[in-house]
């Protein structure tokens, strides 16, 4: 089955048979947006073959959107932790780059998202709103790659004759359940700090507000981010949560949001392997304290090394 | 002479890692019996020696009969097993010594600079050998070294070597010019390698002398040196060692490092003239449970 | 010259033997039995209960200590509450620095009879409570003092504030420097504390609380409470606990971290470790054989961080291994309060039988067991120094952690190999690297997955520098300027 058609029986499962949400405005026919997800790099469709239907205030579809399984998880971290190291090496100044190109990329594209959120719901205001913050926040922390080490690190004065130094380290791959009320910003909050510190991740997009997730994957994808090193699935939060929190090869898992029996469900099965925990708040978004070096070094440890001096 | 061995084979040396070693050492706690036995192992151990431009007959006959018979009142006080003098007073040493079973030691080889030429050397030892030295104990020439010369220095050391005879050799690295403890390791191995029968950390003239640190280094050298080859090559701290206590601490390292088969005055000396006395004292204490005064023992 | 094939054998039998050494035990007051440590004073436990505590060497009883149950539990908390509300959370931090600075002193004046009651109490050698875990506790206490008025310049751009009532549970190994590494960055911090040493060596904590009252701290700051695991447990679950500081065991460290995911409670898990232990054929060879004997035989091995898996570069295998069971050789099992002791006695009965059984896997498992010929004492729990060739890194004694005096040694022959072997474990505590190279070693220390890196070194401890470890290893750091940061709860 070539794509066009598989895309069509998806349309017609998920709609009931009711035609395209699209309004058309003119005699042409728009193209629309496929809407994938975002693994190692490429746009493949769920593995599962399932979707949602993301509709509008009027209850018209928007776009199909995937339905992410386990499976697609279990690649996704694959690619992350394939990628981990590689882009933990790079350089600080390098990664700072990157960060940067992809707020610039982000500007490049500031129409787009501000098209998508409003079809999510959010006014123009809001939108504008969202865009320009995420574009900030992802500088921001681009600025941070090359300096929070040097503000988290410290020569230990011991008492033997050695040089001892702590730095900070990337924990590895982290896996980010994205904050559900905001589509554009929520994923910006948690994607930047993660990978400013030398974390690969794969996060799970806002399941009311998916589509700058798939956007925002095409934007990584040209803005000289490695392949693997952010993932993006789309899908249902209850579904994934458990996987997201237990798998043995993630150092870490970062929530969004205040659930109180997922996190407890979340934190409970992140001790499996230790895992690290980071629970943030959904509802401060827009607020200063919400970017700062603290949640980089939340997914970083701390390395000491010792060497003797002498001669 | 020259054997498979190359000079970078010389294993690397931690400074730190050594000293954290003999800080360890130093935590033995060598008391009552053992403690005994460790002086009188130290005691036979003792290369006596006067290497003062100011010696002569009198000085030397005096310090052998202090060699032969440290202290008359103590039971069972071995005699010491060399006595280390200046070649131009071996001779006199010798007659001293006739009736007892302890060396003489002669320094050659333009000791202690070793600023002379090969030749001058080689007949130094040979008139030292011929004057009645039982051992030999030479200086390397350490300028060569320094710039990296190590066939000069090994081929030295094995011409002095074949001018000793039937003397044995130790050869004095001077460890306080050598820097650093790599060094001191390089030097050992081209020693051992050249046909050293014992290695010595230094003159006495050169500050600093013997250390515990150089020692356990010369002394894992000779350990190498035995693992690969099967022979036991003796090790002589010279210099520094004044206390009893530092020399029950010499003598951990070495059991330690070496085990039981060095803790023998063939395979280990202490080069050393103030200890003797110390020793003595010690001795006295424990026999007695009281503690001594210099004025109770001979100055020699 | 041609090199002799026969294996040049050193001989460590001991024509010359060191006499008993014995520390003297002559000024150490203990009592026949210890309440619990609450609000300030010691009192019964609520059920009545009391434990002993023996003296692995000789088997024999040296105290009661309680038990304590929930109630007691409850009793302790509320009095650390009632502290950090009434006290500790308004003093000025200058003068809660000074407290903590007169818990250093007397613990320096008081040194030597620490030292003692820890090795009689736990079984490690006397030389090394002296010498390590006794002074480096009163300089955590010391270091962590003069933080207590200068925690903004801990954390950069943010404010910060304590975060309440600390509950502490901490393991056998190190049981006064363990307290310390623990109390000290609590206190200075602003947090007030109840702490639980481990059930077979609860002496030396108990003594200091008697050096906490002693240094007047308000009543209730500081309580220590004795007891076993259901004791942690219901410390750990307790509501009114603001942070959890828990040293032990992995497993303990996960089933802590579950059953705390329904509360706010932080958590700072100090686990366990199977360290890499890497040898290059550059190294100095002798200084790392001592590395390796450092390693693994400090403190019998029960040392989370103890360099438990050597990796030796094969070139130079033969020689290394030939060294180490030279060096093996020299070590002297014994009398815990014997200065020249090097290994003391195994901590319990119960830890023995699991380093024998660990032995056996080994064996089992066709690894290859040298045991030095060193005499140990009929009475007691004692091993032998263990090394184990003929492993692989399937073998369950190279993947376990056996917190005891036993090595296995592994070799390899490039960079990439070893970093390879060294990180697939879930452990990630420490490492070791011996080489000459510079570029080497930061190389090696980069890519080690391991919170604590000792390059040309190993088991160095100092309150200024950071301990914890990556992956299973366990979460957060203690000692250092990190060592602050769990402790405080950071405003952004």
């Amino acid at each position: 089955m070539d794509s066009t058609e598989k895309n069509k029986t998806l349309v017609e499962l998920g709609t009931n048979g009711k035609t395209n949400g699209q309004t058309m405005k003119s005699d042409r026919l728009d193209v629309m947006k496929t809407y994938k997800i975002y693994i190692d790099g490429k746009f493949p469709r769920t593995e599962s073959g399932r979707y949602y239907p993301l509709n509008d205030s009027d209850g018209k579809i928007i776009a199909n959107i995937c339905l992410s399984s386990r499976k697609d998880f279990r690649e996704a971290v694959v690619a992350a932790r394939k990628a981990q190291s590689g882009w933990a090496s790079k350089s600080a100044y390098n990664r700072g780059q990157i960060l940067y190109r992809i707020a610039e990329m982000l500007e490049g594209r500031r129409e787009q998202f501000i098209h998508e959120l409003k079809e999510q719901g959010s006014t123009s205001a809001q939108a504008e709103k969202e865009i320009n913050l995420s574009i900030d926040r992802m500088l921001y922390y681009a600025g941070w790659c090359d300096k929070f080490q040097q503000v988290f690190s410290a020569v230990n004065p011991v008492e033997s004759s050695h040089f001892n130094f702590s730095v900070p380290e990337s924990m590895g791959v982290i896996s980010i359940l994205s904050a559900e009320n905001t589509g554009l910003l929520g994923l910006i909050t948690a994607i930047a700090p993660a990978i400013a510190g030398g974390n690969t991740l794969v996060i799970l997009a806002s399941t009311s507000k998916p589509l700058s997730a798939v956007t925002l994957g095409e934007v990584l994808n040209s803005s000289d981010v490695p392949g693997g090193v952010v993932n993006i699935l789309t899908g249902q939060r209850s579904e994934l949560l458990s996987h997201f929190s237990t798998h043995m090869d993630v150092n870490a898992v970062v929530y969004f949001g205040a659930n109180g029996d997922e996190i407890i469900k979340l934190k409970e099965s992140a001790s499996l392997n230790v895992k690290r925990v980071s629970i943030y708040k959904d509802d401060e978004m827009y607020e200063d304290k919400t970017q700062n070096p603290y949640r980089i070094m939340d997914l970083q440890e701390i390395k000491t090394t010792w060497h003797p001096i002498g001669q | 002479m020259r054997t498979d061995y190359t000079y970078a084979e010389s294993q690397a040396i931690d400074q730190v890692g050594v000293e954290e070693r003999i800080s360890r050492f130093g935590k033995r706690s060598i008391k009552k019996e053992s403690k005994m036995s460790a002086l009188m192992l130290a005691m036979s151990m003792l290369d006596l020696t006067t290497l003062e431009a100011k010696d002569t007959p009198g000085k030397v006959m005096q310090l052998c009969t202090k060699a032969m018979y440290p202290h008359s009142a103590i039971p069972g006080i071995p005699s010491v097993a060399a006595v280390c003098v200046y070649p131009n007073l071996v001779r006199v040493a010798k007659e001293a010594l006739k009736n007892s079973k302890v060396k003489v030691a002669a320094v050659a080889t333009a000791f202690p600079s070793g600023m002379s030429s090969r030749k001058v050397k080689i007949e130094e030892t040979k008139w030292a050998v011929g004057e009645g030295a039982d051992e030999i104990d030479m200086v390397i020439s350490r300028g060569h070294f320094l710039a990296g010369e190590y066939n000069f220095v090994f081929d030295e050391i094995a011409a002095v070597k074949a001018a000793c005879g039937n003397a044995h050799l130790k050869v004095i690295l001077e460890t306080g010019e050598l820097s650093t403890l790599d060094n001191v390791r390089k030097a050992s191995d081209i020693a051992m390698h050249a046909g050293a029968d014992f290695i010595k950390t230094s003159t006495g003239k050169i500050q600093p002398a013997a250390t515990l640190p150089v020692t356990l280094v010369m002394l894992e050298a000779i350990r190498d040196y035995y693992y690969t080859t099967g022979k036991k090559i003796g090790m002589k701290p010279a210099g520094g060692i004044a206390t009893s206590k530092l020399a029950i601490q010499y003598l951990v390292v070495l059991r330690e490092t070496l085990g039981e088969d060095w803790l023998t005055p063939d395979l280990f000396r202490f080069g050393a003239s103030a200890l003797a006395n110390d020793i003595l004292m010690q001795v006295l204490k424990q026999q007695t449970g009281v503690y001594q005064s210099i004025d109770y023992f001979s100055k020699d | 010259m041609k090199k002799t094939k026969k294996e040049n054998k050193l001989n460590f039998d001991s024509k010359w033997t060191y006499d008993p050494a014995p520390e003297s035990v002559d000024h150490i007051r203990l009592k026949d039995s210890y309440g619990l440590f609450i609000n300030g004073e010691f009192s019964e436990p609520a059920s009545g209960k009391y434990f002993p505590t023996i003296n692995p060497a000789t088997e024999k009883k040296i105290a009661d200590v309680a038990d304590a149950n929930e109630k007691d539990v409850n009793r302790a908390v509320s009095s650390a509450r009632n502290a950090y509300d009434k006290y500790w959370k308004k003093m000025p931090a200058k003068e809660r620095g000074k407290y903590i600075y007169r818990i250093a002193r007397i613990m320096q004046e008081r040194a030597r009879e620490l030292a003692v009651i820890e090795s009689l109490d736990g079984g490690k050698p006397i030389r090394e409570s002296r010498d390590i875990d006794v002074p480096l506790a009163a300089a955590h206490f010391f270091y962590y003092a003069g933080w207590a008025d200068k925690i903004d310049y801990a954390i950069p751009g943010a404010k910060s504030h304590s975060l309440g009532v600390a509950g502490q549970i901490i393991p056998w190994n190190f049981p006064l420097l363990m307290a310390a590494w623990k109390i000290a960055p609590a206190l200075a911090a602003g947090n007030t504390v109840v702490l639980k040493p481990a059930e077979t060596t609860p002496l030396t904590a108990l003594k200091l609380a008697e050096i906490i009252n002693d240094a007047g701290l308000p009543p209730g700051v500081v309580n220590i409470i004795t007891g076993a695991g259901s004791t942690g447990a219901a410390l750990v679950n307790h509501p009114d606990i603001d942070k959890i500081a828990f040293t032990g065991s992995t497993e303990v460290g996960k089933i802590i971290q579950k059953s705390i995911a329904g509360s706010n409670k932080k958590y700072t898990l100090e686990l366990g470790g199977k360290a890499a232990n890497i040898i290059f054929e550059d190294a100095a060879i002798d200084q790392a054989v001592e590395g390796i004997v450092n390693g693994i035989f400090f403190n019998q091995g029960h040392v989370c961080c103890a360099g438990s898996r050597l990796f030796v570069q094969e070139s130079v295998a033969k020689k290394v291994i030939r060294k180490l069971k030279d060096r093996m050789e020299t070590l002297i099992i014994g009398d815990p309060l014997d200065k020249n002791t090097d290994i003391g006695a195994i901590n319990s009965k119960m830890q023995l039988d699991k380093i024998k059984q660990y032995i056996k896997i080994g064996i089992n498992e066709g690894g290859e067991c040298f045991q030095t010929s060193c005499a140990i004492p009929s009475k007691g729990y004692w091993h032998r120094p263990t090394l184990f060739t003929n492993v692989s890194q399937s073998s369950r004694i190279v993947q376990e952690e056996i917190f005891g005096p036993v090595l296995s040694v592994q070799t390899f022959r490039t960079v990439e190999e070893v970093i390879e072997k060294a990180n697939n474990i879930p452990y990630g505590l420490s490492g070791g690297v011996w080489t000459d190279k510079g570029s080497k070693i930061f190389k090696m220390t980069t890519a080690l997955k391991a919170g604590v890196v000792w390059a040309n070194t190993y088991n160095k401890f100092d309150p200024t520098s950071p301990f914890g470890g990556y992956k299973e290893s366990g979460v957060g750091r203690e000692g250092g300027l990190h060592g602050l940061m769990p402790y405080l709860h950071v405003e952004n």
